[in-house]
């Protein structure tokens, strides 16, 4: 098995496992508002496979990314509605 | 719950919410029944233009009529129904389309209507965002946007604070003759009239009702604030929406109070799955980058579809459904039931109370799709 992967979530360093996905990443450092809804209300991962759009965060400056549909690589910086 | 009212209304859409709403203000006792949610027909799936269109003279009088009660209920609309005064640019693609720009704005300004014509130059200035070859437009700018689920919500709770009675998950069987309604479990309620505000199923209570369901897809983006001012529809629509048969789709787009914007539109006549079809949204979203390039750049978050409550003629049906007085309808309103709603339930409510309108009812009466009628129509 290869070395872990090392990124930034809001900044704070983290190393996962390889093929990890970015959501899973963000739920494990206990990331629990991935994005905010129009009216402000905390939003999370809810379908898991890209069709929902509920897991919104900012991957290497590009807003709006699913983060369930992206798998994390060293040097990833990614921001979260915290 | 009382078992007799003045009006039963069958139907919670933005059309039976606004006839509650003024049926309880005019002092009848209203109940009112869906079989679903609140708004949860086509109302909830629609784009929500308040639109003067011109197709017809029946068409503007009854737009323009409803738009002006819309505007005068803005300032009291809760902050949910995301009211916006944003106007409405109809984009000419070449200068026999902006032979139509001049058209339309005669048509408008001789009527009171506030419209301007812009040239390629004035165009791209209110739009930056739209293709650079576009020959120019119009802006007609009382035309305003809402979203129409919050206010057929909005309407309803109106009429409840003058008494009207709002029952959702209550399907009705049947509309009585002697204008009572009957569900399944057996049990029936009394009214001195019933109003059939079913939409596109208006048909299954009234057999007079030549409604069709014109299917639509509409896709709508993440936010991104500041990058559309108006809801901008390109005149081509004129030749697409009026093709009676065959699939359409055209250019329209709908700025969002929260910086979301809806891009339309599709029309077939001819399908009943509501399922997206992947053929006719990737026309639309091919439509809408011809207009508006840079929209490659902005991300679609859903997508889905509505049925729009069409008929032949191109106007609702707004009257008594045969001779007793008891069963009225109002339904069939096609793209524009969202605007002609007020003036729908003014206009049915003025009926039902032998007032004068404030407009020509007749164009709109059920009647003239009666057999031996149709001749007229
Ligand atoms: C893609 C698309 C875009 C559109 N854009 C616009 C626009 O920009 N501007 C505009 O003005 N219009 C627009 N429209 C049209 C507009 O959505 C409709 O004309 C309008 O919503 C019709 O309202 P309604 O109340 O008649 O129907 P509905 O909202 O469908 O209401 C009918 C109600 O009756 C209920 N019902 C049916 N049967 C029963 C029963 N047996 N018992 C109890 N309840 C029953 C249903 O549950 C439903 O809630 C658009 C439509 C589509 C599809
Ligand atoms: S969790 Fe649904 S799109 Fe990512």
């Amino acid at each position: 098995m290869s070395d872990n992967v090392q990124i930034t979530i809001n900044g704070k360093t983290a190393s996962v496992t390889p093929l990890t996905v970015v959501a899973t990443a963000l739920a494990c450092e206990g990331v629990t508002r991935f994005r905010r809804s129009v009216t402000g209300e905390p939003r999370t991962p809810l379908c898991g496979m890209g069709v929902c759009f509920e897991c919104r965060v900012t991957i290497n400056g590009q807003p709006n990314s699913r983060s369930c549909q992206v798998l994390c690589e060293d040097g990833m910086e990614i921001v979260t509605d915290e | 719950m009382r078992q007799s009212y003045d009006v039963i209304i069958v139907g919670a859409g933005i059309i039976g919410a606004s006839c509650a709403a003024e049926c309880a203000a005019s002092g009848l006792s209203v109940l009112v029944l869906d079989k679903g949610p609140i708004g949860g027909g086509v109302t909830g799936t629609c784009m929500g233009h308040i639109v003067i269109l011109d197709d017809s003279e029946a068409q503007f009088a009854l737009t323009r009529y409803s738009q002006r009660l819309w505007n005068e209920l803005a300032t009291k609309l809760p902050e949910q129904a995301e009211y916006v005064r944003c106007g409405t640019i109809w984009v000419a693609a070449d200068q026999e389309e902006m032979q139509e720009v001049h058209r339309k704005y005669k048509s408008y300004t001789e009527n009171g209507l506030e419209a301007e014509i812009l040239d390629n130059k004035a165009l791209l200035k209110a739009e930056p965002h739209l293709a650079a070859d576009l020959a120019g437009g119009l802006l007609v700018k009382q035309d305003s946007v809402i979203y129409p689920p919050a206010a057929a919500y909005y309407l309803l709770k109106q009429s409840h604070k003058n008494g009207a009675v709002v029952r959702s998950a209550s399907e009705v069987k049947a509309i009585l003759p002697e204008g009572a309604v009957g569900f399944s479990c057996g049990t029936i309620i009394t009214g001195s009239v019933v109003i059939n505000a079913c939409g596109c199923q208006a048909p299954e209570f009234s057999k007079m009702a030549p409604i069709k369901k014109r299917k639509g897809h509409l896709a709508i983006t993440e936010r991104r604030d500041g990058f559309l001012n108006h809801q901008i529809i390109e005149l081509g629509y004129l030749k697409s929406a009026h093709a009676a048969a065959g699939d359409s789709v055209a250019f329209n787009i709908q700025p969002r109070k929260t910086g979301q914007m809806l891009v339309g539109s599709s029309r077939q006549n001819d399908s009943d799955d509501p399922s997206v079809q992947h053929h006719i949204l990737s026309k639309m979203i091919k439509r809408a980058f011809k207009y508006m390039p840079d929209l490659r750049d902005v991300q679609v978050t859903r997508t889905w579809t509505g049925f729009r409550p069409a008929t032949d003629d191109k106007l609702p049906l707004i009257g008594p459904d045969g001779d007793s007085g008891k069963i009225w309808i109002a339904a069939g309103h096609e793209g524009l039931g969202i605007t002609c709603a007020l003036g729908t339930a003014k206009l049915l409510c003025d009926m039902i109370m032998n007032r004068p309108s404030e407009i020509d009812t007749k164009p709109y009466c059920p009647s003239r799709f009666a057999k031996g009628n149709t001749e007229d129509v």
